[in-house]
């Protein structure tokens, strides 16, 4: 049979269930649940679209079955591009209706009186869409797309249409969507309706952009204090980040492979748990505080709570992060070229200050940026340390769950977050574009770097030493802290802290998982297990996409899907809590709103590696398959993705970490039933259980290393396997952890 | 015509593609008959791999029709497209042993694991590779992996075999061998084969028919010979071969031969028909020889090369420089002597006038060589 008309039946045989068969609306308790199936299907609130049609006389599901039937009805037309052209007609506008009627009409009615005023009032409202609805909003996508294709778009490739046109759908629903609701949040009541006064109240408020820490005593407003500690943590991490890659790359530093695991640091430390350690050693009764108390009688007092505590603890965090960008950039550098100033005269001295720092410039700012955007977004150790005086992101997170409970003002606060680190973002996209000199060209060029001047070397030696001490001491004491019974008034060796967390006792039963930690923690594995192989799909099939198609659009394509990389965990939550907590599409409090959420925070690094090691493929390669008449699906699958496994399990545990370690976003979606670790370790340190708290993060911590060890042997083992053959075309090592930050 | 006699045919009709303001293909109609090995053959950037990558289904037109078998595929996918194609980089799966490459189109096609194996074998041995089924290409030579590529292009039984510079991978010496092994492939299997190269000498040797393009269009249609000998253009009598170009003067024409002045000598040749008037002539380095200077045509010799088997010249003459290759390498003339110049009876052509440039692209011919 035509492939054309197959693929068509497939598109009419998804919307034919949709439509007739799955129920329309949300069940209560889950899809997956089946309770619902004994009041299947004439019930108003489990029925298929059909039902609901005729039952409850909803009118307005009466242009989706049209649409439906138009598609079923041009199933039997010659195919050609005058069908194409009706196809997806009948797909764009069943599309465009589901979009106006989901969005105009909620649980009681009309969203918007001007409908009412239209209309008259309707009798009763809808529910959110369920599986009907999404099965229908899908089975009109792949209209539009088979249409297309078969009108000759794409060389008429269905596969790749499909492809496009569904990732257009899902990020504009799980990216652009809530951050548009977040703009409409900002300017709505409580009651929904619209209202600029409560946006320009919150926009002007002093609390937020006063000034006062000039000329007096009170503290400045929040964004400019946010602003203030991102430029320094910023200038910081950039500066510690250097001194690190110089003593790397131009010192005889005697350890540099363990100074290079300092690299995989972030993104195993979940990153508040810095904050938690630093309470621990320096709060009011920490270790440090303590001793110097005791010894000298000076009390060092609140200090660390706010900005200084923040900044020390950002420091920690985001130093590795600097320092994996700028290795990247000095090692970059062409030896070459230090040489040649050398033989032109130029002791080490002058060569680092007219050649080396002149080509780092780019890179520093790069680095600078990054680490901007990360203090700006950095949820965790704020929350930890600067309890309600702290930085935008609590902020927003305070006005919604705190007794404030005022949702417009914490979206006025994200869209004012949202502001800062898209400018960055942006900067980082138009200015430093193009401005990379880096100078080493994957030809072979000789020499060796050239090694700092001694005075240089001081100075590096003299800021990384220490702060490489510091640093050791703040994870020992998050891996050992959990064995202390209270830290600074009782130091007795003590197991009850992981006792309570992780007791387990074998019954007759089985294992009876009876430590507080364990419901959070298989919740966090089962929903970290669930979002990395979609999230390395999503990435990987969007970075074939960008690489081996050309599209009108494909820039902003890719442009929108880092985008989501540059938006703040905290502005993340706050818009998924505003866009899906009604109809048309209601999620919160279910497990798929957390998947959904890491799938689309953590898919810019599968589609960056993606991208990089796509690229190493050689076009010809697909194209082979195509011409020997394989189907781009088949090529992505037989090619493609064998050739890509190294990526593919870096995209993987990658966005299995970062699942499990972030909290930002992730505090805002839990709920009682889906409880994720991270979010119970902050509740923890809330109560000032410390030690149960500090317990729990050592335990995720191993987790995670033992997780990556793992996957990094048997990708080794794959590479050893295959010597000769993937010698061409895979060459894609483990930069696995190198490049996951936001660039 | 029926659909029978149309199998393996290709035609491109008015076809233009545009890559955003770049223009690749201008204006391209040419057809293909069944059965014959087409090169498409110019300079790079000439737009000949686009020509090339349309057919196979791996751009789409900008304008224009493509039709293979009769059958309008314009719109079709690669995949749906009864052809199939030999890469300049052979694209061989690096993870599939040669088999394994070798049966993918026939598994893709629904052939079953056995008998898809069975056929591979058979296009291995087509190609003197027996034997070699388990190895990974990364263990095989690059002539042999060449050859793995053509199998598994042929195994497929496509109405039209698409090789795009197939040999530029190679080293000099394989590459006269494989070329020689392919047009004997594509003559005993009788397929329809279009051949992508920028090397006039590997068109020459294979062609029936060559296309030779030119800023996204057809500059010449016709056999190697009709390229060499009658070239329409300066630009294809420069690019098939080396050819001086100099002005001269048609004194008349008449019987298939034309009489004309160059540098005043008159020279009697066979021709087409040419109106009379200032013309331009194609002079083949090898078509001058050297004589004792006479007085009559003539020059001065401005570099003289000796290698080996012949001796390169550059003489001044009135008509303007000639370069000259002479096999008299017994005596190599000084540099800055004077000696008389004739010119041979074949390897001598007239240039018809074109009013653009020199681009011109004569009615189809239905000659085949």
């Amino acid at each position: 049979m035509d492939p054309r008309v197959r693929r068509l039946d497939l598109a009419l045989l998804v919307a034919a269930a949709a439509f007739l068969l799955l129920p329309w609306y949300r069940i209560e308790g889950g899809v997956l649940g089946f309770g619902w199936f004994a009041r299947y299907p004439l019930d108003a609130e489990i029925g298929p679209a059909v039902v609901q049609l005729f039952l409850r006389g909803a009118w307005w599901l009466l242009p989706l079955g049209l649409a439906v039937a138009a598609g079923a009805a041009l199933r039997f037309r010659r195919p050609g591009p005058d069908r194409g052209s009706a196809v997806a007609l009948a797909g764009a506008f069943g599309i465009g209706w589901l979009l106006l009627e989901g969005l105009s009409i909620g649980y009681r009615g009309w969203n918007w009186s001007g409908w009412e005023t239209l209309f008259g009032p309707l009798a009763e409202g809808q529910l959110p869409l369920g599986l009907g609805g999404m099965a229908l909003a899908l089975s009109f996508l792949l209209f539009i797309a088979f249409g297309l294709a078969e009108r000759g778009v794409m060389r008429g490739d269905a596969f790749v249409v499909a492809s496009i046109t569904i990732l257009v759908g899902l990020v504009s629903t799980f990216v652009l969507y809530p951050i548009a609701s977040l703009f409409i949040g900002a300017f709505q009541t409580f009651d929904g309706s619209f209202d600029p006064t409560s946006f320009i109240a919150n926009i002007q408020d002093r609390s937020i952009w006063s000034l006062a820490c000039l000329d007096s005593e009170y503290s400045c407003g929040i964004a400019w204090r946010t602003m203030f500690l991102a430029i320094v943590t910023g200038l910081g991490t950039t500066l510690l980040g250097l001194a690190f890659a110089l003593l790397l790359t131009r010192t005889r530093f005697p350890f540099k492979r363990p100074l290079r695991l300092l690299t995989i640091l972030p993104i195993i430390t979940p990153p508040f748990v810095i904050g938690l350690a630093l309470i621990l050693l320096l709060g009011r009764s920490g270790v440090i505080t303590r001793f110097v108390a005791d010894w000298t009688g000076y009390d060092a007092g609140r200090w660390l709570y706010g900005l200084s505590g923040i900044f020390v603890a950002q420091m920690l965090s985001f130093t590795p992060i600097a320092f994996m960008v700028l290795i990247g950039v000095v090692e970059a550098i062409s030896p070459s070229m230090e040489e040649a100033a050398q033989t032109m005269r130029a002791n080490r001295w002058r060569t680092f200050w007219t050649v080396t720092f002149p080509l780092l410039r780019p890179g520093l700012a790069n680095a600078f940026l990054i680490g901007f955007i990360e203090s700006m977004a950095d949820f965790g150790n704020p929350l930890v340390l600067g309890g309600s005086h702290g930085v935008l992101s609590t902020e927003i997170f305070f006005a919604v769950v705190g007794a404030q409970n005022d949702p417009a003002r914490a979206a006025v606060l994200a869209l004012i977050l949202l502001c800062f680190t898209l400018s960055a973002f942006l900067a980082q996209r138009i200015w430093l574009k193009g401005k990379n000199f880096t100078t080493i060209t994957g030809k072979g060029d000789g020499g060796r770097h050239v090694e700092l001047d001694p005075r240089l070397a001081g100075l590096v030696y003299a800021v990384v030493l220490p702060w490489l001490a510091f640093t050791v001491v703040i994870y020992a004491m998050i891996l050992f802290g959990g064995f202390v019974r209270t830290w600074g008034l009782d130091h007795t060796l003590t197991l009850e802290h992981f006792e309570k967390a992780f007791a387990f006792a074998l019954s007759p039963d089985g294992i009876r998982w009876s430590g507080v930690a364990w419901d959070s923690f298989w919740t966090t594995m089962e929903i970290a297990l669930i979002a990395a192989p979609l999230t390395a799909a999503v990435g990987l099939l969007t970075a074939y996409l960008v690489v081996r198609q050309r599209f009108a659009g494909r820039e902003v394509f890719e442009f929108l899907l880092m985008l989501s990389f540059a938006i703040p965990g905290t502005v993340i939550g706050i818009s998924y809590v505003l866009a899906f907590n009604l109809p048309p599409i209601e999620l919160t409090g279910t497990a798929t709103i957390l998947v959904i959420c890491f799938v689309f925070r953590n898919m810019p690094v599968g589609v960056r590696g993606g991208i990089a090691s796509m690229s190493q493929l050689d076009r010809s390669l697909d194209e082979a398959s195509l011409t020997l008449g394989a189907n781009s699906f088949t090529t992505m699958r037989r090619i493609i993705l064998p050739l890509l496994r190294p990526a593919i399990v870096t995209a993987l545990v990658y966005s299995f970490v970062r699942s499990i370690t972030s909290i930002s976003a992730v505090i805002f979606l839990v709920s009682a039933q889906y409880n994720m670790a991270t979010a119970y370790i902050v509740g923890l340190t809330e109560n000032g259980e410390y030690g149960v708290a500090i317990a729990y993060s050592a335990a995720l911590i191993v987790v995670m290393v033992l997780v990556i060890s793992g996957f990094q042997l048997l990708v080794g083992q794959r590479t050893l396997r295959r010597p000769a053959g993937a010698a061409k075309s895979a060459p894609v090592p483990s930069p696995a952890f190198s490049e996951e930050k936001p660039t | 015509m029926t659909n029978d006699d149309l199998r393996g045919s290709v035609r491109f009709e008015s076809v233009r593609k545009s890559f955003g303001a770049h223009v690749a293909i201008r204006d391209l109609s040419l057809t293909i008959r069944p059965g014959t090995l087409v090169t498409l053959l110019g300079p790079s950037g000439c737009g000949k791999t686009t020509t090339l990558r349309m057919l196979a289904g791996l751009e789409q037109p900008t304008s224009g029709r493509i039709l293979i078998g009769g059958r309008d595929v314009t719109a079709l996918p690669a995949n749906e497209r009864d052809v199939s194609m030999v890469f300049q980089s052979y694209a061989l799966f690096p993870h599939m042993s040669v088999a394994e490459n070798v049966a993918y189109g026939l598994r893709s096609s629904g052939l079953g694991r056995k008998p898809a194996t069975e056929k591979a074998e058979q296009g291995l041995e087509l190609v003197g590779l027996a034997g070699y089924g388990g190895r990974l290409p990364s263990e095989l030579s690059g002539g042999q992996q060449q050859r793995v590529a053509v199998a598994r292009a042929l195994v497929l039984e496509p109405q039209v075999l698409l090789l795009d510079e197939p040999l530029s991978n190679l080293d000099a010496r394989l590459r006269r061998r494989v070329r020689t092994e392919i047009r004997e492939l594509q003559q005993r299997l009788g397929f329809t084969a279009v051949y992508v190269t920028h090397d006039q000498e590997e068109a020459l040797a294979v062609s029936d028919e060559i296309v030779v393009m030119r800023d996204g269009e057809a500059a010449q249609i016709g056999a190697p010979r009709d390229l060499y000998e009658e070239p329409a253009s300066e630009f294809i009598a420069d690019f098939i071969g080396e050819a001086n170009v100099v002005a001269c003067e048609i004194l008349g024409h008449g019987a298939g031969r034309a009489r004309i002045r160059i540098g005043g000598y008159e020279h009697e040749m066979a021709a087409r028909p040419v109106p009379s008037g200032a013309g331009r002539l194609a002079i083949r380095p090898n078509a001058v020889y050297l004589r004792e200077a006479d007085g009559g045509f003539g020059g001065r010799v401005l570099s003289a090369a000796y290698l080996g088997d012949h001796v390169e010249y550059e003489i001044e003459t009135a008509a303007g420089t000639l370069f000259v290759t002479d096999p008299a390498v017994e005596r190599v003339r000084p540099v800055g002597s004077s000696v008389g110049l004739g010119l041979a009876e074949r390897g001598v052509a007239i240039i018809p006038s074109s009013p653009r440039g020199g681009r011109q692209v004569p009615p189809q011919t239905g000659r085949s060589a």
